[in-house]
């Protein structure tokens, strides 16, 4: 479904990027790991074409992702996204939000698109906050917004940032029970996190990424429980400590 | 002399009509400045070098020049080139030219301080640059924008006083032509002054209670 074949991407001449290779398949959730600044961001980025790479290729079910080309909107269409800090639209409600996408971009019929909107609202748990305007919400009921927002495009994949990262610890809870929710419904998800806990339960498979490279990838037992690379180990030792 | 009220009386209707043109000329220079405005700051936040740079030249130019001069060039040098303009119109142009460069920047500041995650949000639904900026950046550079533009409002109000020198009978007009036929100074410049202050403290309220309505939906 998402394939990286040979990624590169430089900013200037600081390379990030350093030749990925990997897939994520359909209906899987793939949880991709690693340091601070290794990367993460930057791939995902790369996979909706809010960045553009110098060499290899993304590609989308065979569609080659070019962040300049007229086609990165369609994909991005199909492949949505949610950011570490919500980035909900303030002037909009919550409802008004998730129904942005598919009434203006998609065109679709405004009210199935509503109807729709609400539903995915739900089913996250915000049926009382459809009219509240972001501001008016927490943290993780944002997020959850967003999830919802992202959902109502219908993708193929979602693609998450961090997506408890901004969030005070007693929401985390709230908005990864919607993930694991997904998880079971199949959307195929790449999630950058620092859960581990979560990585291990959800997870069809974990990509660690160390310095633009992954250095080791599979299952989430695999990885996660016994990781063969001495980086992946040093980093599960590091972060352990803050569990 | 005769009694104040009734000199107020006499100098009322005339300064009423400059009151008249005072408001005319200021609302056609804010209507064709902030439309001007509107796309000085389309062209001076665009990613294309060749639309953003001419922009940035001819704002530069024009805030750099005195806005009688510029009320000058166009009332006597346009006829020289074939262009001619009444006062009035020389007048609601020179203004709107010179404020659309404010209300540009304006804009500008607005845009700009538009969250840079609302741009990736609007793009990763899969936005188009056009409907992005009128459904997404827009809305929400307004709200930003509000203050300054209203000051800016204000400002051009104020300096619409200026076109008197091409002889355009706006308030400020009236009044010196009335101060010197009647050498009344003190009653007709407080007059003067006192009428545009039923323009401005108005207008500074409602500017207010529109901030505060805004601000209530972010
Ligand atoms: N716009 C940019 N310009 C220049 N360098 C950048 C830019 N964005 C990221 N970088 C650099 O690229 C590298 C990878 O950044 P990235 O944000 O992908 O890391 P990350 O793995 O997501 O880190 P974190 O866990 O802190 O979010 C970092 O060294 C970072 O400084
Ligand atoms: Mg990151």
């Amino acid at each position: 479904m998402i394939r990286f074949e040979n990624v590169h991407k430089s900013y200037g001449r600081h390379e990030v990027l350093k030749g990925i290779d990997a897939e994520v398949e359909k209906g899987q959730v793939v949880c991709l790991i690693g340091a601070s600044g290794s990367g993460k961001s930057t791939l995902l980025r790369c996979v909706n074409g809010l960045e553009d790479y110098q060499a290899g290729g993304i590609f989308i079910d065979d569609r080659k992702v070019d962040a300049h080309a007229a086609s990165i909107h369609d994909i991005r269409t199909r492949v949505a996204m949610v950011f570490q800090r919500f980035n909900l639209f303030p002037h909009m409600t919550a409802l008004e939000n998730v129904m942005e996408g598919p009434a203006q971009v998609l065109r679709e019929d405004r009210k199935e698109v509503r109807a729709r909107a609400e539903e995915h609202l739900r089913s996250v748990g915000l049926a009382d906050k459809m009219d509240f305007y972001p501001s008016a919400l927490s943290g993780g009921q944002q997020q959850r917004v967003a999830i919802a927002r992202a959902l109502a495009m219908r993708p193929e994949a979602i693609l998450l940032d961090e997506p408890t990262s901004a969030l005070d610890p007693e929401m985390v809870g709230e908005v990864l029970n919607v993930l694991r929710d997904l998880a079971d419904a199949h959307m195929t998800m790449l999630i950058v996190t620092h859960e581990i806990q979560f990585a291990r339960e959800v997870a069809d498979r974990v990509f660690f990424l160390d310095s633009g490279r992954i250095a080791e990838q599979g299952t989430a037992e695999e990885v996660l429980a016994r990781p063969k690379s001495e980086r992946t180990q040093e980093f599960l030792r590091r972060v352990s400590h803050l569990l | 002399m005769a009694p104040l009220t009734e000199r107020m009386q006499d100098y009322l209707p005339l300064l009423i009509t400059g009151l008249w043109r005072t408001v005319a000329v200021s609302l056609l220079a804010l209507i064709l400045a902030t439309a001007l405005g509107l796309v000085w700051a389309m062209l001076r936040t665009s990613r294309n070098v060749w639309l953003e740079r001419p922009a940035r030249f001819i704002v530069e130019f024009l805030r750099g020049i005195p806005i009688l001069v510029v009320l000058f060039y166009i009332y006597f040098v346009m006829p020289e080139i074939g262009i001619d303009l009444s006062a009035f119109q020389a007048g609601v142009i020179g203004l709107a030219l010179t404020y659309s460069c404010y209300i540009g920047e304006t804009f500008r500041g607005g845009i700009e301080a538009v969250d840079r995650g609302q741009v990736e949000a609007a793009k990763s639904i899969g936005m188009r640059h056009g409907k992005m900026m009128r459904r997404i950046i827009l809305p929400q550079a307004v709200r930003i924008a509000l203050p300054p533009y209203g000051n800016n409002m204000v400002m051009l109000l104020k300096d619409s006083s200026q076109v008197s020198v091409i002889s355009v009978a706006e308030l400020t007009m009236q009044g010196k032509m009335l101060a010197s036929s009647t050498f009344d100074n003190m009653t007709v410049f407080t007059m003067v002054a006192a009428l545009y202050l039923c323009l401005t403290i108005p207008l500074n309220i409602v500017m207010r209670q529109v901030e505060l309505k805004m601000g209530k939906s972010r």
